[in-house]
């Protein structure tokens, strides 16, 4: 039980935590931020790594934790990428 | 033991920078290094994992496999991608992320559910549920902005609430069945239902509130995450979902805001300007115009020429035709003949809230000169000359003067105000929203027909022939 209320603080904190990080957002960067918030969704890595390890060798499991892996990482890869993309053209006003 | 305090270090020291990330993230000038540090954060995250749990052989060669192929997908796709299609993009990223929450979940309740507590079995259901959602949701969300999908008449009635409600009611079941049976009929019941209601809740929502709703579901996938974590048993999960979660709550909160729409009347409330659209007026938008003046680049060419002041309005028309660079070569021409150039930039020009930014900075655009709508609304009125480029439902003044639009209330540039304005438009057909604009038949519009970069390709060609941009006009 002591794992369980752990966790749940873990989620509290967390959840207070994210409110308190973004306050005001220039209207110019709410894409950049979903895109980037949206890349770290993609922690589910973590999720899929762990069910391949559990997954001895059961290769159902093996498989579904390999597809998962897989659409985690696309999330992100392509997701940090995307952004950086995004975030690169903004600086290049400071270059003139 | 000293490997566990090493791993235990290395997930301390991923939340913190995953944490600035965010934080960085929300501000311009440390947005980019902010995104890098967070992607620094993620790869730490993954480090002390494989360092903690020491993957056999077999689970290698997996892990190989799914980051061989996800890896190299998420870069080619992020690469590739026009800047117009970056909402699409960030949709599909996202339906993806909530995927794998899914799968997780559905593999440990399908193979590895005997020894399970209570707990894992409510995480388990959770996070089918969130990650269904999200799942269906986003790519819902993807086929609509890219034009693969409309809106079904029948999602505008009362019907949909009807469906919407006993799918999630079938996902209850399914959820509170689940514990007896973990990996027999209650699960597949909970995957399909949530799947469904994922498509029911996004399919009536209309494109141009499409942002709003990516956003919220992007929450949904963090909270998704974070139901994982208690499935597997990871802090560092628990923790950095539930930061995506209510971070994207509150960035779905901001940009609401900027487009003011409540959250409530976005979820619930149908497709805006479904009802206009279905009502009065014809179904195509092409009739409903009375008082309709076009003109030529020839004229607007030389409305350009004697005018000492101009805002351009962008729109995600101007995106569509790739102008963004005819665009900037207009406006450096007119900046050399000594006329001061402005872009009105509204909170939500593009698709989405800062899409527009994206766009002409990739062509080059001073940042400075890119103006936010309440600097430039006190400026239109000195405005000689406003030309309007593939934007419509952001510029329409009823949104000011006529309660009775959909649009009214929604902050719009006021550039009726100013003493002439070209509107360049492929048709008189309605606007993302569908709702008809009466700043096309205001006296001091006139419509400028044509795809966006062949009328400013003109315009420049009529420009350099009156000799315009050759001479330096001294005042």
């Amino acid at each position: 039980m002591s794992a369980l209320s752990q966790a749940l603080w873990v989620l509290l904190l967390g959840s207070l935590l994210g409110l308190e990080l973004i306050g005001k957002v220039p209207p110019t960067l709410h894409t950049p931020l979903m895109s980037g918030a949206n890349a770290i969704s993609g922690i589910t890595v973590l999720a899929s790594l762990t069910l391949i390890q559990k997954a001895g060798d059961n290769q159902a499991l093996l498989l579904i934790g390999a597809l998962s892996l897989g659409f985690a990482l696309f999330n992100v890869v392509g997701g940090f990428l995307i952004t950086d993309r995004m975030l690169a053209m903004f600086r290049r006003k400071g270059d003139n | 033991m000293s490997t566990e305090y090493l791993t235990d270090g290395i997930d301390l020291v991923a939340v913190l920078l995953l944490g600035l990330g965010i934080k960085g993230l929300s501000k311009v000038r440390s947005a980019r290094g902010a995104n890098q540090l967070a992607a620094v954060a993620m790869g730490l995250a993954v480090l002390g994992l494989l360092i903690q749990i020491r993957p056999g052989p077999m689970a290698w060669l997996w892990i190989a496999a799914g980051t061989a192929a996800g890896g190299l997908a998420g870069v080619i796709t992020a690469l590739r991608v026009p800047m117009t299609a970056m909402p699409e993009v960030v949709a599909l990223f996202n339906g993806c992320g909530g995927l794998a929450s899914l799968l997780v979940a559905v593999g440990v309740a399908l193979f590895d559910s005997e020894g399970a507590n209570m707990v894992a079995l409510v995480s388990i259901a959770i996070s089918v549920f969130v990650g269904a959602i999200t799942f269906t949701g986003s790519i819902v969300a993807m086929a609509k902005l890219q034009g693969w999908l409309s809106t079904p008449a029948w999602t505008q009635s009362s019907l949909r609430h009807v469906v919407n409600i006993s799918l999630a009611v079938a996902a209850l079941v399914g959820a509170v069945l689940l514990p007896g049976d973990p990996s027999g009929l209650p699960l597949w019941l909970l995957v399909i239902s949530s799947s469904l209601l994922g498509v029911g809740v996004t399919l009536p929502i209309g494109g141009a509130d499409m942002p709003v709703v990516i956003s919220l579901l992007n929450s949904y996938s963090g909270v998704a995450a974070a139901a994982a974590g208690f499935v597997v048993g990871s802090q560092l999960l628990i923790v950095a979902g539930a930061m995506v979660g209510a971070a994207g709550l509150i960035l779905t909160q901001v940009m609401c805001t900027a487009m003011n729409r409540s959250l409530l009347s976005v979820l619930f409330g149908g497709a805006l300007g479904a009802s206009a659209a279905s009502g009065g007026g014809g179904a195509g938008g092409e009739t409903g115009y009375s008082r309709i003046t076009s003109c030529s680049p020839e004229e607007c060419a030389m409305a350009l020429e004697q005018a000492e002041r101009v805002v351009f309005v962008p729109g995600y028309g101007l995106a569509v035709a790739q102008a963004q660079h005819a665009l900037r070569e207009l406006a450096k021409l007119l900046e050399n003949h000594g006329v001061e150039v402005s872009y009105a930039i509204h909170p939500v020009a593009g698709r989405m809230p800062g899409h527009m930014n994206v766009l002409l900075a990739e062509a080059d655009v001073p940042y400075e000169q890119l103006l936010e709508m309440d600097t430039i609304n006190p400026e239109f009125p000195r405005t000689d000359v406003v030309i309007v480029l593939g934007a419509n439902d952001v510029v329409n003044p009823d949104a000011k003067s006529d309660p009775t639009s959909p649009l009214y209330g929604m902050p719009v540039l006021e550039v009726d105000q100013a003493r002439q304005v070209f509107v360049v438009k492929r048709s008189l057909g309605a606007g993302y929203s569908g709702i008809s604009n009466a700043l096309f038949e205001r006296p001091q519009t006139a419509m400028v027909f044509g795809d966006a970069k062949a009328v400013l390709n003109g315009l420049l060609s009529e420009l350099r022939s009156m000799g315009v941009g050759k001479v330096k006009v001294g005042v």
